[in-house]
């Protein structure tokens, strides 16, 4: 159940999107996110998920992995989907008992279902071929002009590359408490809900102790290696753009472009109600 | 080039309103000099104050009372705690909770870059401490695939990449398997032998004590016993009544001894007992 997650998994190979620039990869992955709400057609959908089709091809990483990180997300899916199936109003489709699911609900739906998994699969691609410090130094890279406001940049980046980091350490550790309290009877697969959720308070608490003493070792760790924030730190791996990055800031442009083209198309018609018509 | 001198270290606790409700006496006036390329051993069951010791040496914790000298640098003096940190790096018990990055290299550049070495320098340092703990090859996996024996050693290239002249390492076999703890402990005295690098090592295993050059043992806080391995492990009695075992081999020598077979004391390996009662003299004796 816990291991299903790839979220911050980095998938280690050598391949093009690998090797681009970390900031170019978070800017894509920005303008991605931004790409699939400003699409809203069917064919603009088509599009930008065969664009994702073609990154997940260059990245090299084996298509199961994306796949596996959206198990974790198929209980929001599926609850969104019926939110929006049952409670848009519009002409009516299907009546189940007082419920009635309308056609526009539908298209919401499908349209949600599919912006959600493009959105988590896109941002998966990016943690699947961006090891965390990298994103760290791309973050932080494109944060420092609000060093001058006094934002701790450096500092909010280095807790979430090592927020990444510790996220397989401490599903692992789940696991593993998990078995424990089963070995002594505990019941995870009970049915009801208030047994699960009850069933959840002694796997959390050992959870949040351990992670609260590894927070400490680490602390001390970083300390003891001379870790005293950013100041005077120098980089090991200085983010410096080459040609293939300026190719794909292009390449991003126009996808861009062809995502607002699809967009001022599209007319009317919104996705997918066109194509149940 | 380590210095300790009377430390005292008191731990308080606190409770809710904030006011000293205990003291607990971690380090109680100790006197310790390490000179420069020794192999030091600090041996003592949970609780003796040999973590609470070894984190003063990296100014990770500062004295109550008395002074901790590393290179002849006060390690209360802030203005060298990076200095001293950098001289002196530490490995700790846990593997997974020391290695920052996802990728080796990276992780053992982490050290290198937060003392603002330029790129090129790093990317040297990090090279030649990889190839010195023999994880190279492994520079580009991620510290999640590896053993324990292998996270330790990436740790301790972690360490090596600052050019430290003493490296401390409490209890970094605790949590790993025989082979693995044979690994860290043969790449620390390799260190030790080809760099020069001095070496305190804290640990519960007696098997790694034996290659030190001197022993201490510590009890309450304190200094109980001191002295090379074979003087410190010929004491079987006060070792025993400070609940520490002593080398299996040891502990039959002596056994024999007390049945009135002659051999000498202060037997360490299987070899040297062997020899014994052949009525040969060891040679190392």
């Amino acid at each position: 159940m816990f291991k299903s997650i790839t979220l911050g998994q980095y998938y280690q190979t050598d391949s093009v999107l690998h090797r681009l620039d970390p900031r170019v990869k978070l800017t894509a992955t920005l303008v991605y996110i931004i790409c699939l709400f400003v699409v809203n057609s069917f064919p603009g959908y088509l599009f930008a998920g065969l664009f994702l089709v073609c990154m997940i091809r260059l990245s090299h990483v084996p298509f199961g992995y994306m796949v596996r990180g959206m198990k974790a997300i198929v209980f929001l899916l599926v609850l969104t989907m019926t939110f929006n199936m049952f409670l848009t109003p519009g002409e009516p489709l299907l009546r189940i008992w007082k419920l009635t699911m309308t056609k526009e609900g539908l298209s919401t739906a499908i349209m949600m279902a599919v912006r959600l998994s493009f959105l988590v699969i896109g941002s998966s691609l990016m943690t699947l071929t961006t090891t965390p410090n990298q994103l760290t130094d791309a973050m932080e890279a494109m944060m420092s002009p609000f060093k001058k406001i006094h934002m701790p940049v450096h500092e909010i980046a280095m807790m979430m590359s090592i927020a990444l980091r510790f996220i397989p350490i401490l599903m692992e550790e789940t696991d593993k408490i998990m078995k424990a309290q089963m070995a002594r009877g505990a019941d995870f697969d009970s049915k009801n809900l208030m047994k699960k959720i009850q069933s959840m308070i002694p796997l959390l608490v050992p959870l949040f102790v351990s992670a609260f003493r590894r927070a400490n070792d680490l602390a001390m760790a970083m300390e003891a290696r001379c870790y005293h924030g950013g100041e005077g730190r120098t980089k090991m791996k200085p983010l410096v753009y080459q040609g293939r990055d300026w190719a794909a800031y292009l390449i991003l442009l126009a996808f861009f472009a062809g995502c607002i083209a699809f967009r001022a198309t599209s007319h009317m018609v919104p996705f997918p109600l066109g194509a149940i018509n | 080039m380590i210095s300790i001198r009377k430390l005292i270290h008191d731990y308080f606790r606190q409770d809710e309103d904030g006011n000293v409700s205990e003291k607990i006496r971690a380090v109680d006036g100790v006197d310790i000099e390490v000179n420069a390329g020794e192999f030091i051993v600090i041996l003592g069951h949970n609780g003796c104050g040999k973590s609470t010791l070894a984190k003063h040496i990296n100014a990770l914790l500062f004295p109550t009372e008395g002074e901790v000298w590393v290179e002849g640098m006060n390690t209360t003096n802030e203005d060298q705690i990076w200095d001293i940190r950098q001289r002196a790096g530490m490995i700790f018990q846990n593997p997974d909770n020391q290695i920052i990055a996802q990728v080796v290299e990276e992780d053992v550049g982490f050290g290198p870059e937060n003392i603002g070495l330029p790129t090129d320098k790093i990317w040297q340092r990090v090279e030649e401490s990889l190839k010195t703990v023999g994880m190279y090859e492994y520079r580009k996996k991620s510290p999640n695939r590896l053993s324990g024996g292998q996270k330790q050693r990436v740790c301790i290239a972690g360490v090596m990449a600052m050019h430290p002249k003493c490296i401390i390492m409490d209890e970094p076999t605790a949590m790993l398997d025989p082979s693995g703890r044979r690994e860290v402990i043969e790449a620390a005295r390799d260190l030790n032998k080809t760099e020069g690098i001095t070496i305190i090592l804290i640990t519960h295993y007696m098997e790694e004590a034996i290659q030190a050059d001197r022993i201490f043992v510590m009890d309450q806080g304190k200094v109980a016993m001191q002295g090379t391995p074979r003087e410190i492990f010929s004491r079987v009695e006060e070792m025993q009544a400070l609940h520490l075992d002593v080398p299996q081999v040891t502990l039959l020598a002596h056994s024999l001894r007390k049945q009135g077979i002659r051999i000498p004391k202060g037997i360490l390996t299987r070899e040297e007992l062997a020899d014994a009662l052949l009525g040969r003299r060891p040679a190392a004796l």
